[in-house]
């Protein structure tokens, strides 16, 4: 029988890092930022059905990169969480900073304990107040560590650059389509210095959490040719009502 | 097993576990105790508990219409002059509940609920068979207070997007469904309400026709029930009245429903019976 290597506690854990921080990296990145309405949310991600970007709760939502199924199992966890909740008090003790604490031991747990490996996933959890300053954004990695964000948060591939970007570049009182031009302007860096890409429609997922919706869920995904006219710099197009339907 | 939700532990195994996109069966897996149904009352006792009364429905042509009383009594008692029955059960659908109040309204916000739930966890939206089916699941899941005295009977209506059209079902206490064609009344003065519907009610109404219609059939109720309460000038109660297009649920304003009543009882002065359908 062989004797097992020592491995120190440290160096584990580093390397547990390594390796979920390795996962993330491949993939693209989400770009959460405050504009005077509320809090948008871009994508890149070609997909119509498989999302990164989710409705929670009524001014909760969730953005992920990593790993699909690892984040759709925190993201279900997380509704199910939400809704019994509010079923079980009322809807307005469901707030993000109770859902990212329940992120954070769930995550936690998973990345120190031993039979698991730890999952490649780095979540945004935001919530939309009633006023700019009560908007609350959370960043959770794979170590179930919280980070209360403010105005701009990048996760994913390149986060560093496109974080520092948006972070120059990122004004209070955005309007929509001026916080939606600069997180595509953000994405389509090129980390090394390149010219950068075009992004179209179709690659791209966005959606808000906007305070000044009349219904209780704030959450909407903007679709088709609504993002079109937002991403040519029309204002005009974010007053606009669409169908309820996904 | 419950705690969990209100504490900030690590999210329990039946969180994370692939499963159903049912919010009830969530629940009934991991909290049975807070499904409705999932009391168990001692045998042979009934207990007295406010009920609310009438609701009705009409389809016209670009949608449907459902209204309700504000009157819930408890015996002889009137337990409440402005209980609300008639709710959005999302964007395109209403429900309406008669029976047992406190249960009624326990079940609909389960309901709606539900639906928001399957939304948010499938990104797409039941239709509106599957929504009406999983209604006839939560009333079953009620038979066994049913059978002792705290029956709910609901009634669903919604703005059907496939078919393009309104439709009514109604449900009996066992969770039998049946959709209605044209209009549709249930509870104590839904007997009063038909013959009014009956005689009031074509298919070319338009929205604001249908409104009026419904509440016609809710001031014959309420005049011939004492169960179901009138419009009440003297404390501006006035019936609930939604209506279901194209365009999703909207609630009639107090000022809306307003107009019509008055019309309607101002009508009545002179006619007491309201219009008058030809003989022939």
């Amino acid at each position: 029988m062989s004797t097992p290597f020592y491995v120190s506690p440290q160096q584990a854990m580093a390397d547990r890092a390594e390796y979920a921080r390795k996962g993330i990296a491949r993939g693209r990145s989400v770009v959460v930022l405050t504009y005077d309405d509320g809090i948008l949310f871009v994508a890149e991600n070609t997909s119509r059905a498989l999302h990164k970007v989710s409705e929670i709760y009524d001014q909760i939502a969730f953005a992920a990169v990593g790993r699909y199924n690892e984040f759709e199992n925190l993201r279900i966890g997380g509704v199910r969480y939400a809704d019994l909740r509010g079923y079980s008090y009322d809807r307005a003790d469901v707030t993000a900073r109770g859902l990212a604490n329940v992120y954070a031991q769930t995550l936690g747990t998973i990345f120190s304990s031993v039979g698991e490996k730890p999952y490649e996933v780095e979540l945004i959890v935001a919530e939309v107040g009633a006023t700019t300053a009560d908007d609350q954004i959370y960043r959770l990695t794979p170590d179930g560590s919280v980070v209360d964000e403010k105005n701009a948060v990048v996760v994913g591939g390149n986060a560093d650059s496109i974080g520092n970007y948006l972070g120059e570049k990122h004004r209070a009182g955005l309007t929509l389509a001026g916080a939606l031009k600069l997180a595509v302007d953000g994405l389509a860096r090129d980390p090394n210095g390149g010219s950068p890409r075009t992004m179209t429609p179709d690659q791209l997922e966005v959606a808000v959490l906007d305070r000044t919706r009349f219904q209780q869920r704030k959450f909407k995904r903007i679709l088709g040719g609504q993002l079109g006219r937002l991403l040519s710099g029309d204002d005009s197009a974010a007053a606009e009502e669409p169908d309820a339907s996904e | 097993m419950e705690a969990n939700t209100g504490g900030t532990g690590r999210l329990p195994a039946a969180f994370l576990t692939p499963g159903s996109s049912s919010f009830y069966d969530f629940l009934g897996q991991h909290s049975p105790e807070l499904l409705p149904g999932g009391r168990k009352l001692p045998e042979g006792l009934t207990i007295e508990a406010p009920h609310g009364t009438t609701i009705v429905a009409a389809v016209f042509g670009g949608g449907v219409v459902i209204a309700g009383d504000r009157r819930a009594t408890m015996g002889n008692v009137i337990a409440q002059r402005d209980i609300e029955k008639v709710f959005p059960a999302d964007e395109y659908s209403a429900v309406g509940i008669a029976g047992t109040a406190g249960l009624a309204v326990e079940m609909v916000r389960l309901f709606q609920l539900e639906l928001e739930h399957y939304e948010k966890i499938e990104g797409a939206v039941l239709s509106l068979e599957g929504k009406a089916n999983r209604l006839t699941t939560m009333i079953r899941g009620n038979l066994g207070m049913a059978m002792q005295g705290l029956a709910v009977v609901p009634m669903f209506a919604g703005y059907d997007l496939r078919l393009g059209r309104g439709r009514i079902f109604t449900y009996d206490v066992t969770g039998g469904r049946s959709e209605e064609r044209g209009f549709a009344a249930t509870g104590s003065g839904s007997v009063f309400a038909r013959g009014s519907l009956k005689k009031l009610y074509r298919a070319d109404l338009t929205a604001d026709q249908a409104a009026t219609v419904v509440v016609q059939a809710l001031y014959d109720a309420a005049d011939d029930d004492s169960a179901t309460g009138g419009p009440d000038m003297a404390r501006k109660i006035f019936p609930i009245v939604s209506l279901i297009t194209e365009d999703g649920f909207r609630r009639l304003t107090d000022d809306e429903v307003s107009t019509i009543a008055h019309s309607i009882t101002d009508g009545r002065l002179e006619h007491p019976n309201g219009p008058q359908a030809p003989l022939l």
